[in-house]
């Protein structure tokens, strides 16, 4: 994940705290979702960035999962997110993201 | 009768350049916390002979066509090609010591120095190359000692030791230090290898040619014109091109599809006969994602300096170049909106519906080419991969194909990436090379080019831009 963007995570959970918030991720692939995912629940693992060895345990989902799609407009949904839930490997990222999401870190 | 353009002969080329991957954006920025990590990185570079039969090396330079690199298992650095050769049918590799060589002949204000025994190295390998420009001059090592201990610069390394030295051109000016100006000499000299070789193989005179356009990142210039350009006419210069003046076309990664359509524009509308499209290595990319190859025991990958150059030229000479067709251009307009679907409308659709055709009469498309070997550890994906599976979910959305096709769909029309992640140069044109072969052998008809750029990294534009070609054979 960016370091610019784990930067902002902290910042925004330093500032504003951890209530209320929810991550969305919109990675095409399992791989880079998973670790999006593991950086704002357990700490950012490549130790590289300002969430390393920060645990904020951010529910964090995916713009691919039923319960975020259910909350969208369809249309909308199908314009931005359409081609991607076609192309992606929906179930491998739902898992990996979840894993991270529900793990007992 | 209008010139029908074509792209006559391509060329690409690698410097190994372990010495430099310290000076990358992303190692410099780290080693500021951590004074162990250039010493630490050199322990992950790989020599020579490996960087040299590295797969997808092979590929980009032309030894191993993309699709047989599908067939050899991953980790590539670890499947070493077995007949691998540092010169190809339509690129080549070089040693570090010849790119220095390189960087030392296109030194014009005297900012390089390096070692006699580094200067005699570079001259072996570079027989030929250096008649153009002279002699490439060594300096005493006590010499090089010296300006390292008066500093006002950067050393430059190379096995093991402390063998050169660049310096800072203006102490006051943020556009000159030492680091902007390796970067940019890096860029020049690895680009004045790609079009010195492209000439001397299509056989055209570098007094033949009219026109450069240079497609690479780099912001060559002073504190009043960070980016003044042009980066082309200095690297034309150096290939002889004494006829020629030129320019630089700047959009991000996407730029060198922009260069081509712009270069295929001069020569059908008669303005110039023959334009030499051209791109250097991007010093700062070097070593990149190094954290991530680290952590999971790959070497560090982002080794080599990429360069490439193009010839644009009239497609009538009965040759085997591949034509440009112009009445195909892809563009993503402004108005157009950044969904991956309005992209692909724009890019891919738009342009082939104008001429009655589907995404299915494409025979292969050259998407953003990054080795997914250098991208997958550090989170960022197979970009390649992501964008043929789009491609085939459009065909599925337009009907085209059905849902279970897509695989075949994506084996068959796309290639595994293969070119290093310095920005432009993946930007699906290393296939062009390829795609010339495989015309010429007639196993191709028809090859889409689509490169995007991410123009909000400059921070003027939420933006994403796209441009897209269609190339042919030219026929007779």
């Amino acid at each position: 994940m960016d370091l610019e963007d784990q930067a902002n995570v902290n910042r925004l959970a330093e500032t504003s705290g951890t209530d209320g918030m929810v991550v969305l991720l919109g990675q095409p692939d399992a791989n880079s979702a998973g670790l999006f995912a593991e950086t704002v629940t357990r700490g950012d693992p490549t130790w590289a960035g300002p969430l390393a060895g920060v645990p904020l345990g951010l529910p964090v989902y995916h713009v691919l999962e039923p319960e975020i799609k259910a909350q969208m407009d369809g249309d909308l949904y199908d314009e931005h997110v359409g081609l991607m839930e076609l192309s992606a490997d929906v179930d491998e990222i739902i898992k990996w993201v979840a894993f991270y999401r529900e793990g007992d870190s | 009768m209008i010139p029908q353009p074509a792209v006559l002969h391509t060329s690409y080329a690698l410097a190994h350049a372990p010495g430099l991957v310290r000076y990358g954006s992303k190692p410099v920025r780290e080693a500021e916390g951590d004074p162990s990590l250039p010493a630490r990185l050199d322990g992950a570079l790989r020599p020579w002979g490996e960087v040299m039969a590295y797969p997808p090396n092979q590929v980009f330079i032309g030894n191993l066509a993309p699709d047989g690199l599908s067939s050899i298992p991953r980790p590539w650095y670890e499947n070493r090609m077995e007949a691998a050769r540092p010169d190809g049918p339509f690129g080549r590799m070089v040693t570090q010591a010849a790119l220095y060589g390189l960087m030392k002949l296109c030194d014009d204000f005297d900012l390089l120095a390096i070692d006699e025994r580094l200067a005699e190295q570079a001259r072996a390998e570079l027989t030929g190359f250096g008649h153009r420009r002279g002699r490439i001059g060594g300096a005493a090592a006590d010499r090089i000692e010296a300006l390292i201990e008066e500093g006002g610069g950067l050393p430059l390394y190379h096995e093991g030791r402390a063998a050169g030295f660049i310096r800072t051109a203006h102490r006051q000016d943020d556009s000159l230090t030492a680091r902007v100006l390796l970067e940019n000499l890096a860029a020049k000299a690895t680009a004045a290898l790609a079009v010195s070789d492209l000439l001397e193989r299509s056989g055209l005179a570098a007094e033949r040619v009219d026109y450069l356009i240079n497609c690479g990142e780099e912001a060559v210039g002073d504190r009043y014109q960070r980016g003044g350009g042009s980066l082309s006419k200095a690297v034309g210069e150096v290939a002889g091109c004494v006829n020629a003046t030129g320019s630089d076309v700047k959009a991000f990664c996407a730029a060198p599809v922009h260069a081509l359509l712009a270069a295929g524009a001069m020569v059908a509308s008669g303005l110039y006969e023959h334009v030499v499209v051209l791109g250097g290595g991007s010093q700062a990319k070097l070593g990149m994602k190094f954290g991530a190859h680290l952590r999971s025991g790959a070497p560090v990958m982002e080794d080599c300096l990429a360069s490439m150059a193009f010839l644009v030229g009239p497609g009538e000479g009965g040759g085997d170049g591949m034509r440009i067709r112009l009445d195909l251009a892809g563009k993503h307009p402004i108005g157009a909106g950044s969904s991956a679907r309005a992209v692909y409308e724009a890019l891919v659709v738009e342009p082939l519906e104008r001429a009655g055709l589907g995404m299915t009469d494409i025979d292969r498309y050259a998407v953003e080419l990054h080795n997914p070997e250098i991208t997958v550890p550090g989170g960022s994906g197979d970009v390649p991969r992501t964008n043929y599976r789009t491609l085939a979910a459009m065909a599925v959305l337009r009907g085209e194909i059905q849902k279970e096709d897509m695989d075949r769909f994506t084996a068959e029309r796309g290639m595994p990436g293969f070119a290093p992640t310095q920005g432009h140069i993946p930007a699906g044109v290393p296939y062009l090379g390829h795609a010339q072969r495989a015309m010429r052998l007639g196993e191709l008809e028809r090859a889409m080019v689509v490169a995007k750029g991410s123009l909000f990294l400059g921070r003027m534009t939420q933006l994403v831009d796209g441009v897209s070609f269609v190339v042919e054979p030219a026929g007779p």
